[in-house]
């Protein structure tokens, strides 16, 4: 039987595992759809209307889950770690709040949009759809600024264990929430992008000269291309607050074991702990000091600067590192291909490799967001507050927590395989237009 | 005993606010919900999609002032919010498993394609949920009401806490756990909170509906659930006489005994009587309002009754409450956050109430194409 503990951070881990997939397609499809609507009101090209109202149709299931999934979480925090809220609550409660309004504006306005294509003025829809993409995005910016906080906290005092001068604004600004923030938002832009890319790449290389698809991978790639170029330089940032802040993490991320000048970076490799090495890792001279402080001989802390006992799994936070940096280096590789054959004016369908690139991709931005945040939040163990308040004495008192564990697992594998299966419908549905007939003269009467 | 500051009253009544929202709207989302497992009759297919089509725009809009309360909660008075969630673990674990079921069937039924099975299972599921999680909101209000929630915190907290949290001598789980909010109060309260929203949600109806047919359908409806109303609550009253012993009676009793406790009740019958004068006369309007009022004056009978308690018999709103500086800030979040709100709100349901025959809908906007 696993211990309470361990059931709560189960628990914790499987929900927000779960509420990052539709939470990041809320901050990414709206801003696909406003790109598809604008082409369509421009152009005049059905194909985009059609695009437009089926990623909403998408969009919708997966947003209700995510609310419904948002809201379990805000009450897991006190289910599972009414210590950590009574602790926090007055000091980091702030973002929370304002994401509730960041949440209220999203709500309204996606019920604008889906429901208000023949009520309302095509200008408002399509600001009701940038509002919605906007505040789709400050509810994230929110969000992570309260998990920065748990990862450098700050704007209070300790007095006998308990938190005074509490400065709710301080908790906000401090040092990991610019990167986190940064990085977070163009990760949920690149994931998005990539998924609907790569969806429609594998159904181009089945229908080659389907128009829709052409459309969409088009609309796909504007988002996702970019994202995914700048993501590593935004990577290459937070690996620096961290390696200032955090040296445990960052030691853990990277397999260092022992304090040095000059510090290796390792590719790859498992992490002994007991033996206190990383073994068959790929060493580059240098390389980890170079990175993580622009400085070749940088002294870089290495876990025997840390006791024992504040340690993360080291394991765990390592090869989840080398997994979201090997996916993010592909997809960003992939993009700089894909802005290439732009530049050169080839349509990207003619080549069937990049294609195939794309389509391979398409499941590593959410990939490497779970990669990314098992980094952020196992690094961060023992704490969950980092070095004010221990994960283990933050958990509820009450026993038998391993039971809503199960039932929340076996909850959402069910509502993910539901989801699943009706997005596999929908897709599967998509119309089959051949280029020629693309431009016919229909859709300018609609909605207007 | 001291008062709170005015601060802490304040956004205790922020919060208060929330509620009596989110029982009022979203609320009579989850009696439509109700209506739709007891649809009948020949009509009852149009009563399901009249319930939908005026569920579909705003449910997730309404559903955030749920969350607004909880955040407010954590944010304001944090030792309220985690005593709550020790204590009411299961019930508040149930009652999410509802809500995550309710809104997903919901939407599945909606976008999930037109298979006639399919959606008559997420329909099934959308009723069910949308009638137990109801009945579980109220056992955590009559819970925390009957004093039991605040007890238990106190015997929870007075055990010395060990690594992985073992059951204290002499209490069981369900003596700390379970036995709090499993009593015939709390659980009356919980009926008494599904009649009242289905009461709401057959009264809003009778506006909605788009022809004389259904409207007699939900004034039938509106009617019976006002007679459930009125039945549950004498229930729950001759519950409260029989089992609260006397030392933990202050909510309770401060229902009969405070200098407002008469006009109070004055007041919420007349509301009761008024909804169901109109809806007999057929004054729609008129019931809409009168039954909102009725269950906004219970609400705030509650509260009123546990002032200055958030959590009794231990945690008043001014012992639980966050520090000064946290409390403005909340108030300047909670300014901003109105101003842009309001009218966003107000914009959304001009869209979409009344004239019901005219469903904006894309699929429309897609087959006007064609
Ligand atoms: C599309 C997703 C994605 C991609 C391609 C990358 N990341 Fe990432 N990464 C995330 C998605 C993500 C994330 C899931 O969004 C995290 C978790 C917390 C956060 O702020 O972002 C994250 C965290 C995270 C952290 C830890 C920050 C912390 O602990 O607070 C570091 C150091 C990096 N990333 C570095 C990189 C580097 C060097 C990449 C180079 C390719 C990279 N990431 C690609
Ligand atoms: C959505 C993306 C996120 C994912 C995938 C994620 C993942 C995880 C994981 C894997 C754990 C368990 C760590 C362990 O016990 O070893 C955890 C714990 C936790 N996370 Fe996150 N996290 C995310 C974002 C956040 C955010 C934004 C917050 C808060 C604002 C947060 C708050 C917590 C808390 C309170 C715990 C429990 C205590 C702990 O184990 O430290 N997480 N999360
Ligand atoms: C980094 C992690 C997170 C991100 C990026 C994120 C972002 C979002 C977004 C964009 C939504 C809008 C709904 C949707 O698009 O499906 C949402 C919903 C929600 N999230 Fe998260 N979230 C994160 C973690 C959390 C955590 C830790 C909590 C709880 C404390 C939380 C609570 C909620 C709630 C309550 C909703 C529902 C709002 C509604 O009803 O519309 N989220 N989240």
């Amino acid at each position: 039987m696993i211990s309470d503990l361990l059931a709560a951070r189960s628990q914790m881990a499987m929900s927000l595992a779960f509420h990052i997939l539709f939470a990041v397609v809320g901050i990414g499809m709206p801003v696909l759809m406003v790109i598809a609507e604008m082409r369509w009101r421009r152009t005049g090209d059905a194909l985009h209307l059609e695009l437009a109202t089926r990623w909403a149709k998408g969009t919708a299931i997966l947003f209700a889950v995510g609310a419904v999934s948002g809201t379990v979480l805000s009450f897991e925090l006190g289910l599972l770690w009414p210590g950590f809220m009574h602790f926090s609550g007055a000091i980091v409660g702030m973002p929370f709040a304002l994401e509730g309004f960041a949440f209220f504006t999203e709500a309204i306005f996606l019920g604008v949009y889906l429901y208000g294509w023949d009520r309302i003025s095509p200008r408002a829809h399509v600001i009701a759809g940038m509002i919605v993409a906007a505040s789709g995005t400050a509810s994230a910016v929110f969000v992570v600024i309260a998990n920065a906080w748990m990862n450098t906290p700050r704007g209070f005092r300790l007095e006998d264990g308990r938190p005074v001068a509490i400065d709710p604004v301080a908790a906000m600004l401090t040092p990991a929430a610019f990167p986190e923030v940064l990085h977070m938002v163009i990760a949920a832009f690149a994931a998005t992008g990539f998924i609907v890319a790569g969806i429609h790449a594998l159904m181009l290389l089945r229908d080659r000269d389907n128009a829709f698809h052409h459309r969409a991978l088009t609309v796909a790639l504007i988002v996702a291309a970019p994202a995914a170029i700048v993501q590593p330089l935004s990577g290459d940032i937070s690996a620096r607050y961290v390696a200032r802040w955090q040296p445990a993490k960052l030691a853990a991320m990277e397999g260092q074991f022992r304090t040095e000048r000059g510090a290796p970076l390792r590719i790859g490799g498992f992490p002994d702990e007991r033996a206190r090495v990383t073994r068959h890792a790929i060493e580059i001279p240098y390389g980890l000091s170079l990175l993580a402080f622009h400085d070749p001989h940088a002294l870089v802390k290495g876990l025997d600067a840390v006791p024992r006992e504040n340690w993360p799994p080291v394991r765990i936070v390592h090869i989840a590192f080398q997994v979201m940096v090997a996916l993010g280096t592909y997809m960003a590789l992939v993009s700089l291909w894909v802005v290439i054959a732009a530049l050169r004016r080839r349509p990207i369908a003619d080549s069937r490799a990049l294609l195939r690139a794309i389509a391979i991709g398409g499941p590593m931005g959410f990939l490497a967001i779970e990669a990314g945040w098992t980094v952020t939040e196992v690094g961060r163990q023992p704490w969950i507050v980092y070095g004010v308040l221990r994960t283990a004495d933050a958990v509820t008192p009450m026993p038998g927590l391993v039971v809503p564990f199960i039932t929340f697992t076996l909850l959402y594998c069910l509502l993910g395989a539901i989801v699943l299966w009706l997005l596999y419908l929908h897709v599967h549905r998509s119309p089959r237009v051949p280029e020629r007939d693309a431009m016919a003269p229909a859709a300018r009467r609609i909605p207007a | 005993m001291n008062g709170p500051g005015a601060l802490p009253i304040l956004l205790a009544g922020v919060m208060l606010v929330s509620l009596n929202a989110y029982v009022l709207m979203g609320g009579a989302d989850f009696g439509g919900g109700v209506w739709d497992l007891l649809a009948t009759g020949e009509r009852c297919d149009r009563q399901r999609d009249l319930i939908a089509h005026a569920i579909g725009p705003i449910w997730e809009a309404n559903h955030v002032w749920l969350i607004l309360v909880v955040v407010l909660l954590f944010t304001c008075f944090p030792p309220a919010f985690a005593t709550l969630a020790i204590v009411l673990h299961v019930p508040l674990a149930l009652m999410l498993i509802g809500i995550v079921l309710r809104g997903s069937a919901f939407t599945f039924r909606t976008y999930g394609g037109d298979e006639v099975a399919a959606q008559r299972r997420w329909g099934r599921m959308f009723a069910i949920a949308s009638t137990i999680t109801p009945v579980l909101l109220g056992i955590c209000i009559g819970a925390v009401a009957s004093l039991r929630v605040g007890e238990a915190a106190q015997r929870i907290a007075a055990a010395p806490r060990a690594m992985g949290a073992e059951v204290r001598v002499g209490e069981s789980f369900s003596s700390l756990y379970i036995a709090p909010w499993l009593t015939p109060f709390a659980v009356g309260v919980g009926l008494l909170a599904l009649a009242l929203f289905a009461f709401l949600a057959a009264t809003y109806l009778t506006l909605e509906a788009p022809d004389e047919e259904l409207r007699e359908d939900f004034r039938r409806r509106a009617l019976a659930a006002a007679a459930a109303v009125f039945v549950i609550a004498f229930g729950v009253l001759i519950v409260a006489r029989l089992t609260t012993p006397p030392r933990g009676a202050p909510p309770l009793a401060a229902l009969t005994a405070r200098w407002w406790a008469l006009p109070l009740h004055l007041l919420t019958g007349l509301a009761a009587i008024g909804a169901i004068w109109a809806l007999v006369a057929r004054r729609w309007r008129l019931a809409r309002v009168a039954a909102a009022a009725q269950v906004t004056l219970i609400l705030w009978g509650w509260a009123l009754a546990q002032y200055p308690y958030l959590v009794p018999p231990e945690l008043t709103i001014g012992g639980a409450a966050a520090p000064r500086r946290t409390l403005v800030l909340a108030l300047w979040a909670l300014a901003i956050g109105a101003v842009l709100l309001i009218p966003s709100l107000a914009y959304l349901f001009g869209i979409f109430t009344g004239a019901p025959q005219a469903f904006g809908h894309m699929d429309r906007a897609v087959e006007r194409r064609e």
